[in-house]
């Protein structure tokens, strides 16, 4: 035995206190759901951890239909201070909470302990607070004054971040002042209803966070809904072109935020070392199950072979195995499915000629599990270095001037973010300024911060989340027509008392119609990628009235 | 020799502008990815066996150190006396590396471990600090003096100190001339020569791109150990600054095969840091550096916090300060 055997160092199960089976969140209060159930698994041994309920029609009816009475009963009506008293409450529970957080989301996850305990956690704890802090200052996330909210919220997570996905969705629309219907993947639900707890735990009112677990039809029945007002979705690309599709034409404002083939460009003079851990963070962090993941490395020609090199070197040393083990660097791969993808694209890339090599590592018996692998000699039109892999496999290109990296770099249906690695600062301004992705990273990768919009271009999606961008998403400027909203409640008692709120909002909106023939909403839906009549919208008004009048 | 290996790397002339040309020509370190990855690497978790295994070998990497002022012959003997038995209540516990002092005192080490010492059969190596230690503001003779002086005096090693002043004002050929020299100055009649640890005191140097230019050169210029500090500046050993240093070496040995160690000094106090750096080591620059020849702790506290952690896996409870010697 060598030092580098680390001695297992497990997290311990017994702080997590399961249930065997959870039921579907409606309305402050678990329920049984009338799909069929399901057990969700630990990808790293395949047991089953619990039994979870499947939401059908009916049950994402009695959600919508609960969070749109929360939403006009009382959450549009609590001032915004109030409303982040709850968000705060619910951003100190999860922290106290965060270890069982974090064993239960590598458990149902399969990702390592390390980073649901140090990367997850903590940022889903940090959304919440970031958001509790906008929930009274709506006014200055620079959409004008008095933004509505826009009612109930139809939300879709992936897999990959299940309970940080959930904050990035739930977080912003409460503090704009909508409620929610949120529909875990159907391979990890388990925080969500944990999370579901806290919300009980932190006493929100009924109905303003539900949770309908199931598969996909249950998140189809979501987004066809007629009384959601706004889809989020983060996924893949065929289904949200498929959400879009679907939500053409009504009222519904959508944010999708999809895949992401990321270059991480490493120009000669970048400092070689962190842009090794660079390249590994970018790539092999949750085993490439991340959209954003730089999965594309574009290395000038003239250091490739050293950094390659290095790479394997580095790589060489990491740690696959038992997700909940401490030192555990690489866990589990998600699910069966995912698995098979990964090794039929993996094998796509080798018959297709690039170089194959893959860190030598004990693979579990059970479970679902694929060793860090690279391709080196990758072409341009390889389907390694176009489409999406979502697992710990990187694809080696080079470059020969910053020219030719910015154009490959672009050359992808995807846009969702990139890296830098260079010593210099005005390579890195000019080269960003010609990158095409919503988020650039330079001489860092995969950091996340909630003040910070996250989003992308082209097939990655429209919509921002995260910082003030990604409160515009959840909110609409003042309605061409009187309607008491959140926003709009708050502030004719805080700052308009003197005059009528009501009145006042009308003449306010009078006066922005004036300067513009289009209206305002419209301008934004459109910026949304969405095309929405203006007819579509007063259609769907009244119908979510009706939806409401019971 | 070594200056042959210095040559093939830097170019056949090892002037002032060549080796400028070579210490600026190293690629930037990036302070936030260095720091995240020293980060990093502090989270692993060594628990049970590979814990047990880890206090051992730290007590087996450590240069028991006592440099102050008042140092007198019966001070060192009390050192040297726990360098040999760490752990009077336990005999399996492994002696230390070696015991560091000023020049001054080296011959009283010497006389004190006896058949403990290297020189005659033992384990125990006598480090000595020389060239005007900590400051290093002095000529050069005096420095070569110095080093002269106490490798007379039975030093197995001599821990130098680069002059700060002339690296950081780029008089990068000067800082490596002095080197060479006091390496020269560290061979004894017999042809054999003490082990140079050079000291780079990166809390001077300020910045994470001048510790990997000083690690080069002082390398380049033949340093068998290049070391962080001289615990008299504040910071002294780091864990970033450390593995900064680590990778030089790892660069080094896959550039020319040769290997050379890296001590941290000062501010390792808990056995729980120093197992940090044991994992970053062996992460780093590889397990094999896991051994008193290229990794040391300059540390005089480090060693009873970790005879107490011993202690508590032995015995499953904490005892106190009064179980462990002081020394």
């Amino acid at each position: 035995m060598t030092f580098l055997d680390y001695a297992p160092a497990p997290e311990s199960r017994a702080i997590l206190d399961l249930k065997p089976s959870y039921g579907l969140f409606i309305d402050g209060e678990f329920v049984d759901g009338h799909g069929e159930g399901f057990h969700t698994i630990s990808p790293a041994s395949e047991e089953a951890i619990a039994e979870i309920a499947a939401g059908d029609e009916h049950d994402v009816d009695l959600a919508v239909r609960a969070a749109r009475r929360a939403y006009e009963r009382v959450w549009s009506r609590m001032s915004g201070s109030d409303r982040g008293k709850y968000l705060f409450r619910i951003a100190r529970l999860v922290q106290e909470r965060a270890r069982e957080l974090a064993v239960a989301e590598s458990l149902d996850n399969g990702k390592p302990i390390k980073e649901s305990r140090d990367v997850d956690v903590p940022l889903v704890a940090a959304w919440f607070f970031y958001y509790a802090g906008w929930a009274d200052k709506l006014d200055h996330a620079g959409l004008g004054p008095a933004p509505r909210a826009l009612g109930v919220a139809g939300q879709i997570i992936p897999w990959n971040f299940p309970l940080l996905m959930l904050a990035w969705k739930i977080a912003p629309a409460l503090a704009a002042g909508n409620t929610v219907v949120l529909k875990p993947a159907e391979t990890t639900p388990l925080t969500a209803l944990l999370f579901a707890e806290i919300v009980q735990q932190a006493g929100l009112p009924a109905g303003v966070v539900n949770i309908v677990t199931g598969a996909g039809e249950t998140g189809r029945m979501l987004v066809n809904h007629p009384d959601v007002d706004k889809v989020a979705f983060t996924g893949s690309t065929a289904v949200g072109r498929e959400i879009a599709r679907a939500i053409a034409g009504t009222h519904k404002k959508v944010t999708l935020e999809l895949g992401g083939k990321a270059a991480n460009i490493v120009f000669d003079d970048a400092p070689i070392d962190q842009a090794i851990e660079g390249i590994v963070n970018g790539i092999f962090f949750n085993q490439g199950h991340v959209c954003c993941a730089g999965s594309r490395l574009l290395v000038q020609e003239s250091v490739h072979e050293e950094v390659v090199d290095r790479l394997k070197a580095r790589l060489s040393t990491l740690r696959l195995g038992d997700p909940l083990d401490k030192n555990t660097d690489i866990g589990a791969i998600n699910s069966a499915e995912q698995l098979q993808r990964i090794r039929q694209l993996s094998d796509i890339g080798e018959a297709e000629g690039a170089e194959r090599w893959s860190a030598e590592c004990a693979i579990p018996d059970r479970g679902f599990w694929f060793a860090p692998t690279i391709f080196d000699n990758v072409s341009t039109s390889s389907r390694i270095a176009r489409e999406e892999i979502f697992g710990p496999v990187l694809s080696v290109l080079t470059f020969r001037t910053p020219d030719e990296a910015i154009a490959k770099a672009n050359n992808t249906p995807y846009g969702l973010s990139a890296g830098i690695w260079t010593d210099k600062g005005s390579r890195i301004l000019a080269v960003a300024d010609r990158l095409r992705a919503g988020v650039v990273w330079a001489n860092t990768f995969n950091r996340f911060d909630p003040a910070s919009p996250f989003g992308g271009y082209k097939e990655s999606g429209y919509g921002r989340e995260g910082g003030r961008h990604g409160l515009a998403a959840y909110l609409a400027p003042p309605a061409a027509t009187p309607r008491r909203t959140a926003a709009g409640a708050e502030r004719s008692i805080a700052s308009r008392s003197a005059s009528g709120g009501l009145e006042n909002e009308t003449s306010r909106a009078d006066a922005r119609t004036t300067i513009s023939e289009t209206p305002s909403a419209d301008t934004d839906t459109r910026r949304e990628g969405v095309t929405a009549t203006r007819a579509s919208r007063s259609s769907s008004k009244s119908a979510s009235k009706k939806g409401s009048a019971k | 020799m070594t200056l042959d290996l210095a040559r093939t790397v830097v170019g056949s002339e090892l002037s002032e502008r060549s080796l400028r040309g070579f210490v600026l020509g190293l690629p930037g370190v990036d302070a936030v990815g260095l720091e995240q990855r020293a980060a990093g690497l502090a989270t692993r978790s060594i628990k049970t066996s590979s814990k047990k295994r880890a206090l051992d070998t730290i007590v087996s990497l450590i240069d028991l150190t006592t440099l102050e002022g008042a140092d007198t012959p019966g001070k060192v003997r009390s050192l040297v006396a726990k360098a040999v038995l760490p752990d009077p209540s336990d005999p399996s516990c492994p002696q230390v590396a070696a015991v560091c002092v000023y020049g001054d005192l080296a011959h009283v080490a010497v006389e004190a471990l006896g058949a403990h010492h290297t020189a005659s059969g033992g384990s125990i190596a006598v480090a000595a600090v020389a060239t005007a230690f900590p400051s290093g503001r002095a000529s050069m003779g005096v420095k070569l003096a110095d080093t002269a002086d106490a490798v007379a005096a039975g030093a197995d090693e001599i821990d130098m100190v680069i002059d700060r002043g002339a690296f950081l004002s780029g008089r990068y050929g000067e800082v490596f001339d002095e080197i060479v020299a006091v390496k020269e100055a560290c061979r004894r009649p017999d042809g054999t020569s003490a082990h140079l640890k050079v000291i780079l005191e990166t809390g001077e140097l300020a910045t994470y791109d001048n510790v990997r230019r000083a690690s080069w050169l002082a390398i380049l210029a033949g340093a068998d150990f290049i070391k962080t500090s001289t615990g008299k500046v504040s910071p002294a050993a780091t864990l970033p600054v450390t593995l900064l240093m680590l990778e030089v070496v790892r660069d080094w040995h896959r550039l020319t095969g040769e290997l050379v160690g890296v001590k941290p000094a000062g501010g390792i106090r808990s056995s729980k840091d120093a197992v940090r750096y044991l994992v970053t080591v062996a992460e780093t620059a590889g397990e094999r550096w896991l051994d008193p020849h290229l990794f040391r702790f300059g540390a005089s506290s480090l060693l009873n916090d970790v005879l107490l952690q011993r202690q508590k896996l032995a015995t499953g409870h904490y005892s106190g300060a009064d179980y462990v010697t002081i020394d």
